[in-house]
């Protein structure tokens, strides 16, 4: 199974123990990092929103998150009397352990010699790699969706409906951009991602697939990827003022601490598949020392960049309106997408028929949105020639009447 | 025993245990009372289907396996239950019904004779197994060379399928969407219109 060095050979009681340390670390270490995020996220909020957040528990607050994950498990735990049992209580559990099985893929270090075998740090290296990413990720929407709709309850389940029509919509631009990094890379594999990024450009530039790729695909994946675990400015699902708590109003006691646990676990490990997609994973400058824990440490400082993002993106940004959000999955993200997916195809062949490629993108884009454009007014002239239409319907349906952002 | 000089341990485990999961969510999703309980059933088997794929070493196959058929086809068979609102009881059946539970019956002999055929008769197919795995090459690769070369025109064909059927799919909901709003908005009109009056 996969490339790691670790399990081409005759599979002994060592090699298995040695698995199951990996995984057991990997689990131990993305539980700490989701309590540590938990705290970062809420002092950083604070600072930003000129609050001074937790600072009670332990210095500077740092246990807090661990002093609510206690106060939650010993709550009391509710079913409400009108929902599914069966599936309200295996919901958060659907949603947690996806998000963890994306993490094994992520390449957290180098090669290293564990008991006298070498392995890859990282838990899992399967061929379809990258795949498994989007196959976990189709799966978390059925936490979401069924933990709405077993609540009993309406607004759980306008939250539930609203969060899987947006990860299923968000799902195709992210599917292309990781088919981008794919065409790059010739491989589904997460290590193979990593080594084809190593080097540089004129010996200072990195070799990452952000830079041979053009931004685009990393924008694009950013966006997709923040619409996909349901975080600000993307959580519709959990709009507090208009769902009370979205899907999971009726999750109270350590059932809500899954799926709190969930949403963090999603974005950090989302953090790293960036890293490891578009900014070379553990790639960085090697001092001689330490060979093999600079590697961990480059990858843990990129990720922990992207976490910060994240929470800055809470605090910056508004949330989108439910249409602005459909469209701009669906008309900019996609099309856009599309197109640079051709032309990544077209550079892998050649450099002019790349540079050819981005023009035609260019020409085609302004062509089909000046015939929407023209479409648009011709509409919008017949409804006003008839009277009795354009009474009944103003024509700025307020979905129609945009065609820029 | 035949069986385990053909295939080692670890496989036989996997191998019984994904069937008891395709069993268990296949009986499941016929005596399920609630569609949405039939519908996860319906993902349990597709999901023990997987770990066959991966066992056979079709690796590639199973995540397409629970992308698409777990991760969208069963997805909107949810959205339209829970839409439509049909979660409830489910009370239609045909227990009872001769000549449906006779013809159903046929189809089950049927199959059955048509898998016993294949496993066990050489002289139906020609081969000792109709499936066998690869020799060579990763599985991903092999795949995506016959799909482009040998099966190409196949292939494009089912695309350009694909998106007239999305079209055909995008015309008909907007035409019903204007039918409707026409229908829903004249009689508001015109009562309103009343009440100014």
């Amino acid at each position: 199974m996969g490339s790691d060095p670790l399990l081409t050979g005759h599979i002994t009681w060592m090699v298995v123990l040695i698995v199951v340390i990996k995984v057991v670390v990997a689990f131990i270490a993305l539980m700490v990092s989701v309590l540590l995020a938990i705290w970062i996220e809420r002092k950083v909020i604070s600072d930003m929103q000129n609050r001074i957040g937790p600072n009670r528990a332990g210095p500077f607050g740092i246990l807090q998150s661990l002093a609510d994950g206690i106060k939650l498990f010993f709550k009391e735990d509710l079913v409400p009397e009108r929902s599914d049992k069966f599936i309200f209580k295996l919901a958060p559990y659907l949603s947690v352990i996806p998000a963890f099985i994306t993490f094994t893929l992520v390449p957290v270090g180098g090669i290293v010699d564990i008991f006298g075998h070498r392995t890859e740090l990282q838990v899992a290296d399967p061929p379809i790699g990258i795949l498994l990413l989007l196959a976990m990720s189709s799966i978390s929407v059925y936490g979401v969706m069924l933990a709405g709709w077993s609540s009993g309850s309406k607004y759980p389940l306008i939250g539930s409906v609203r969060a899987s029509a947006q990860m299923i919509s968000y799902e195709a631009a992210m599917g292309l951009s990781i088919a981008s990094v794919v065409l790059l890379t010739g491989s589904l594999s997460t290590r193979n991602m990593v080594t084809q990024q190593l080097g540089t450009f004129f010996g200072f530039i990195p070799h990452w697939n952000i830079i041979r790729l053009g931004v685009i695909p990393f924008l694009v994946f950013i966006v997709a990827i923040t619409a996909e675990v349901n975080r600000p400015p993307f959580d519709l699902v959990e709009a507090e003022q208009e769902l009370v708590g979205g899907f999971h109003t009726e999750y109270s006691s350590i059932r809500f601490a899954l799926f709190y646990l969930a949403e963090y676990m999603n974005t950090i490990t989302m953090s790293a598949i960036m890293v490891t997609m578009f900014f070379g994973g553990p790639d960085g400058p090697d001092p001689q020392f330490l060979h093999w824990l600079w590697p961990v440490i480059w990858f843990i400082v990129k990720t922990a960049i992207f976490f910060f993002i994240y929470v800055w993106f809470r605090a910056a940004l508004p949330r989108l309106r439910y249409d602005q959000l459909m469209d701009l999955g669906w008309k900019v993200l996609i099309p856009v997408m599309l197109v640079w997916l051709l032309v990544v195809a077209a550079m892998r062949v050649s450099r002019p028929l790349g540079f050819g490629m981005v023009g035609l993108g260019i020409v085609g884009g302004l062509l089909l949105y000046r015939a929407i454009a023209v479409g648009r007014e011709r509409s919008a002239s017949r409804e006003l020639a008839r009277p009795s239409r354009a009474k009944l319907e103003p024509p700025q349906d307020r979905r129609e009447d945009r065609g820029d952002s | 025993m035949i069986v385990a000089s053909v295939i080692s341990v670890p496989q036989l485990i996997v191998f019984i245990v994904s069937v008891v999961i395709i069993a268990i969510g296949g009986v499941g999703l016929l005596t399920a009372r609630y569609p949405v309980h039939a519908a996860l059933f319906l993902v349990m088997t597709l999901f023990g289907v997987a770990i066959l794929f991966i066992e056979e070493g079709a690796e590639f196959l199973a995540a397409v396996q629970v992308v698409v058929y777990a991760g969208a086809v069963v997805v909107l068979f949810l959205f339209v239950i829970m839409l439509l609102g049909v979660d409830r009881e489910e009370i239609a059946s045909f227990a009872g019904d001769t000549v449906r539970v006779g013809l159903a019956g046929v189809g089950v002999v049927l199959i059955l004779a048509e898998l016993f055929v294949v496993a066990t008769g050489a002289w139906a197919t020609g081969a000792h197994s109709v499936a066998g795995k690869l020799s060579s090459g990763s599985n991903i690769g092999v795949l995506a060379r016959s799909v482009f070369t040998t099966y190409l025109l196949p292939f494009e064909l089912t695309a350009a399928l694909l998106v007239i059927a999305v079209v055909g799919a995008v015309i008909l909901s907007r035409r019903m969407g204007v039918e409707t709003t026409t229908l829903d908005s004249s009689p508001i009109e015109s009562g309103r219109r009343e009440v100014e009056q």
